[in-house]
């Protein structure tokens, strides 16, 4: 019943998340309400190991949540889940490419899904640093930031911004050196 | 049967090549199907992606499907899907069986806990980003500030933004057709 479950909720995600891998992250939040198959620190880890690994980040969010969940069968149908709809809306589409690419309709959905998605990973995005960044057991004013996550993330904001040298280096790279850091630190 | 099993291969290494998806699989993709292969040319490897990307689910597994039924219709599509995400279930699998064990270790909470502020910074850098292409004017703002509240603070399901988002930006798109 449960593999039956993480199926259609993979499905679900595979139907609606629309710009890549980070828009998976706001249904898995919403799943982690629902289900309480995971917590919310599970699903910042999650997406850390789906970042240092190949392979599209969608599909690793939906492999080791299901394996979170159920353990191996659990990942694999989460997996084949996530996949479905792709697999059925290409196969339709392919026979209207041309048509589907200029029709003007399917152009102004994008027009207002674009944004959509934008501000649902960015909702997603504060959760994490609510996790990350802030104390929220703290009850009074200054305890609540935790000085120390907030200056690793400024000293990660700067390297992966700025400086030239180290911002075109693979994520897997800041993700190692936050790992050491959160080990000498914290 | 010796063609699917050559999509599921190639597909398995486009897979295995790509870390964190997007972009990073253009390059391996046509270094395999176009210039080693020749299943498909240049040109369609790219409005494949294109169209991959405007596409629901995960825009490397969509791609692929559009290379594999070239080749060898639905079922070769099924078989380019299949190959594109088993790297990933076997390492993911491994990787999760090891965390899951580990998981109460003082130093791998430690760990996770650092790794937890790079995963903020890299979804700040992933939404500036995709800001540049998708809040294009007023209106995008809009709808990008009215959904990143709700779904802070209301439990409505991404599938409702997505869905109304869409219907909105055809509503917006026949006003401004409209107006002209």
């Amino acid at each position: 019943m449960t593999l039956l479950r993480l199926w259609w909720e993979f499905f679900k995600i595979g139907l609606f998340s629309v710009g890549g891998g980070m828009a998976t992250l706001p249904f898995l939040y919403e799943m982690s309400d629902r289900t309480g198959w995971f917590t919310y620190n599970q699903i910042a880890d999650m997406l850390a190991v789906s970042e240092s690994t190949p392979g599209p980040i969608g599909i690793n969010m939906a492999t080791y949540t299901g394996f979170t969940t159920a353990g191996f069968w659990g990942s694999l149908v989460a997996t084949l889940g996530i996949i479905t709809p792709g697999i059925i809306i290409v196969l339709l589409i392919v026979a209207v490419l041309d048509r589907f690419r200029k029709n003007k309709y399917v152009e102004a959905a994008f027009y207002g899904l674009r944004p959509a998605s934008t501000g649902l990973i960015a909702a997603a995005g504060v959760l994490v640093v609510e996790i990350a960044l802030l104390n929220t057991e703290a009850a009074s004013f200054p305890e609540i930031f935790n000085i120390k996550a907030i200056a690793l993330a400024a000293v990660l904001l700067v390297l992966t911004r700025w400086v030239k040298p180290t911002k075109k280096l693979h994520p897997i790279v800041f993700i190692a050196f936050s790992a050491v850091a959160g080990v000498l630190i914290f | 049967m010796k063609e699917l099993l050559e999509i599921f291969i190639v597909a398995f290494r486009v897979g295995i090549m790509t870390f964190g998806g997007g972009y990073a699989m253009l390059p391996i993709l046509q270094r395999e199907v176009v210039e080693n292969r020749n299943w498909v040319t240049e040109a369609e490897v790219l409005d494949y992606y294109a169209i991959g990307q405007c596409l629901p689910g995960i825009i490397m597994v969509n791609t692929m499907i559009f290379v594999g039924q070239k080749r060898k219709g639905k079922i070769g599509g099924i078989a380019a899907a299949l190959g594109t995400v088993c790297p990933a279930l076997i390492i993911i699998t491994a990787i999760a069986a090891l965390l899951t064990s580990f998981a109460d270790n003082e130093i791998v909470k430690k760990a996770f806990a650092g790794i937890r502020v790079c995963v903020c910074v890299l979804i700040f850098n992933a939404v500036t980003k995709l800001w540049k292409s998708s809040v294009i004017d007023w209106k995008c703002f809009a709808i990008f500030a009215v959904v990143a509240v709700l779904s802070l603070i209301t439990s409505i399901t991404p599938v409702v933004f997505v869905v109304m988002s869409a219907v909105l930006g055809i509503v917006i798109g026949s006003l401004g057709v409209r107006s002209e």
